[in-house]
């Protein structure tokens, strides 16, 4: 991913020690509510008031943010997470005065520059020229300053031929070449930033990161929303998750990513399990099949590089002269990722299982498989024969999520090494 | 791909904690919202007139055809103009473009908001610069069309008088007025679409409870006394008593029968203002959310 690979140009020397507590607040936030009335019957007209005049006051109440408090202070790169419709989309409105708050308070230190929803706000039957300058009168530049930055503004965005288009000619990516200059050059000291970086062509995203390490090397605030959270642990000093409209957790940008990991995985985790497909047995009975600390109806989360523990009971139902227990981890495509078995009873030989007994399995392996969703399938195998005495389907099924992964179905151990010769 | 035209100035460390309340009709500074206010009004104005081929010329056209279907329906046909009424066609032409001005002015500002959508949504600012532009704009125009009233007036043979200084005080009795039914109708607008109609209406009700198409030609009777109720009556009646000073045609204050009689005028355009203003003030902040 390009937002992984611009990242890397950033020179260890450019991150500046994170501002310390005790330095001054960029931004003060207090105890800050807001709730959005949602019609469940919108009346738009009049008339439809005036025919239903009780039921216009039908209205569910949407309680976007319940309380958040935070401080950010000068300098910091200031990350918020959270899922959609987690409320940190409205924090932002709220913190751009775009939105106004019900209750609770907000306090910034210095002018602010916000870049919301990909834009700035523009008006397409204006041309970028006009807009360029309106932009700037908006940010609180005199219309002079606004026309004297306008060329750094054009020619940063590489829109120099298309200024006396009107944007509503322009292409998504043009549009938000235009806004994301017109933010840098207002020359603000609060930067609020909503999902910049998963836009434009690559060129432009390493000019934009390297934008950022300018303004976080001046010293700028920067506030970034964010679903990527290799940016957020790359360039945040601290980062805040939102979850529900309440502060989930607030520090450690790693740790916060982590966090919303979890929660993001929980929730796929909550939608339907996949039901274990039994094939009809009459001598083996299946009692349950699950990751150890949860229940058979569960789809556990559990994060890479955590050990796996997977536990399988049946019930023999006849007698047996051996059993062989085999398992087949897949993932999502079907694919088969890792198989092993073992014969029941015994270290290297099975031993013969009488009717009405249990056999309980515990497997233990270490979790390399990458984030993503796995399906355990299980089988008992009569020994000696080799033929299927019970074979259960999605017998288990668990999710792995975690960051700092690079990519394929699984890691391997391995070490690299690299030598460079000089040349001859 | 410089990167140089990034501000290096770091920011301003003494910069204040201050408390943001969110966005409002007038928040931000005075000088903001009167650079953001005229900047928005001349780049409308430009984009309309020099956006399109004929351009200014539409603007004329309209006022024009409408002076010349009524000015021969209303003097061929009808023969209320004429004779009786001196300098009937440049009375007439004068209000059509005083009242085009009015109309155009509301009706754009009624969806004014809505339009700017893309603005509202993203950027915080004095969220009342988006109606009052408008009826702005309509001021460009109306300066335009004036220059052919102008020329009109001389080609009818009124000659110029001191009074005509005074004209000035009915322009801006009329933005006034215009600036405060846009400011109402455009917040209202983003939650009752059916303003917009209704607007309509009441505009095409009003062109005729004004006297643009008929003199007022009394003193003091009943007829000119309810007419004098509309502050649009009182407000064209006097430009064209202070622009063509025809010795017979009634001030507004004559045709009111006294001061008393221009009370309730006086109070509707108080009550319109401080209305609009209200509403405006009133729905402003959650404009944005509304959308």
């Amino acid at each position: 991913m390009a937002v992984e690979n611009v990242t890397e140009t950033f020179p260890a020397e450019d991150r500046r020690p994170a501002p310390a507590p005790g330095d001054p607040l960029a931004i003060q936030v207090e105890d800050l509510h807001k709730a959005f009335r949602i019609p469940t019957q919108r009346v738009d007209s009049f008339k439809e008031r005036a025919v239903r005049p009780l039921r216009s006051r039908d209205f569910r109440e949407l309680r976007a943010l319940n309380g958040i408090s935070f401080d950010v202070r000068k300098g910091e790169f200031f990350g918020i997470v959270g899922r959609n419709g987690s409320g940190k989309s409205t924090l932002l409105k709220l913190l751009a005065s775009i939105y106004r708050a019900d209750a609770g308070m907000i306090r910034m230190a210095g002018r602010l520059a916000p870049f919301i929803e990909l834009g700035v706000g523009f008006n397409v039957e204006l041309t970028a020229r006009q807009n360029a300058v309106l932009n700037g009168v908006m940010m609180g530049l005199t219309p002079r300053e606004s026309r004297n930055r306008l060329d750094a503004v054009i020619e940063f965005a590489e829109l120099e031929e298309f200024i006396d288009l009107k944007l509503k000619n322009y292409s998504s990516g043009m549009l938000v070449r235009l806004a994301f200059s017109l933010m840098l050059e207002v020359d603000a000291d609060i930067l609020l930033i909503d999902e910049v970086l998963a836009v434009g062509d690559a060129a432009f995203q390493q000019k934009c990161a390297d934008a950022f390490r300018a303004m976080k090397a001046a010293g700028k605030t920067i506030v970034l929303v964010t679903h990527e959270m290799s940016t957020v642990e790359e360039y945040c000093h601290r980062a805040m998750l939102i979850h529900e409209g309440r502060i989930e957790q607030i520090g450690d940008p790693g740790e916060v990513g982590r966090r919303y990991l979890e929660l993001n995985f929980q929730r796929l985790t909550q939608a339907s399990r996949h039901l274990p497909e039994t094939e009809k047995s009459t001598a083996v009975h299946l009692i349950g099949a699950h990751l150890e600390g949860s229940d058979d109806d569960d789809v556990k989360a559990l994060e890479y590089g955590e050990e796996l523990h997977l536990e399988l009971e049946v019930e023999a139902l006849e007698d047996f002269a051996g059993l062989d227990v085999g398992f087949i981890v897949a993932n999502a495509d079907g694919v088969g990722i890792t198989a092993f078995s073992s014969p029941v009873g015994g270290e290297v030989d099975e031993r013969p299982v009488a009717k009405g007994e249990r056999v309980k399995v515990t497997v233990r392996m270490e979790n390399r498989l990458a984030p993503g969703h796995y399906f355990v399938h299980c089988g008992i195998n009569r020994a000696f024969e080799g033929l299927v005495a019970l074979y259960v389907h999605n017998a288990i099924e668990f999710v792995v999520y975690g960051t700092g992964h690079m990519g394929g179905v699984i890691a391997i151990d391995h070490s690299v090494e690299t030598e460079i010769e000089a040349p001859l | 791909m410089t990167t140089n035209a990034i501000p290096a100035a770091t920011p301003d460390p003494a910069a204040e904690l201050r408390e943001v309340r969110g966005p409002s009709a007038l928040g931000g500074g005075s000088r903001r919202f009167f650079d953001l206010l005229w900047l928005t009004a001349v780049t409308e104005f430009k984009r309309v007139y020099f956006g399109t081929v004929l351009g200014y010329l539409w603007s004329l056209i309209r006022p024009l055809m409408l002076f010349g279907v009524l000015l021969f329906v209303f003097t061929q046909v009808f023969k209320v103009g004429g004779d009786e009424v001196e300098h009937y066609a440049v009375l007439l032409l004068m209000g059509i473009v005083l009242y085009t001005f009015f109309q155009e002015a509301t009706t754009n500002a009624v969806t004014s908001v809505v339009t700017q959508e893309g603005v509202v949504r993203k950027t915080q600012f004095p969220r009342l610069v988006i109606p009052i532009s408008t009826v702005l704009t309509g001021l460009f125009n109306l300066s335009l069309n004036l220059i052919i009233i102008v020329v009109f007036i001389f080609a009818f043979g009124v000659d110029p008088t001191w009074t005509w200084l005074l004209f000035p005080f009915c322009l801006l009795f009329l933005f006034i007025l215009a600036a405060a039914v846009s400011m109402g109708l455009s917040v209202l607008y983003v939650r009752f679409r059916d303003v917009a109609i209704i607007w309509v209406v009441v505009a095409q009700v009003l062109f005729y409870g004004t006297p643009i198409l008929y003199p007022v030609d009394f003193k003091g009777e009943t007829f000119e006394r309810l007419m004098m109720i509309n502050p649009l009556a009182v407000i064209f009646e006097q430009a064209r008593v202070w622009i063509l000073h025809e010795p017979k045609a009634p001030t507004a204050l004559e045709a009111a029968n006294g001061w008393i009689g221009l009370l309730p005028a006086a109070s509707i355009f108080v009550f319109v203002c401080v209305l609009g203003a209200w509403i405006f003030k009133r729905e402003a902040p959650r404009v944005a959310e509304n959308l």
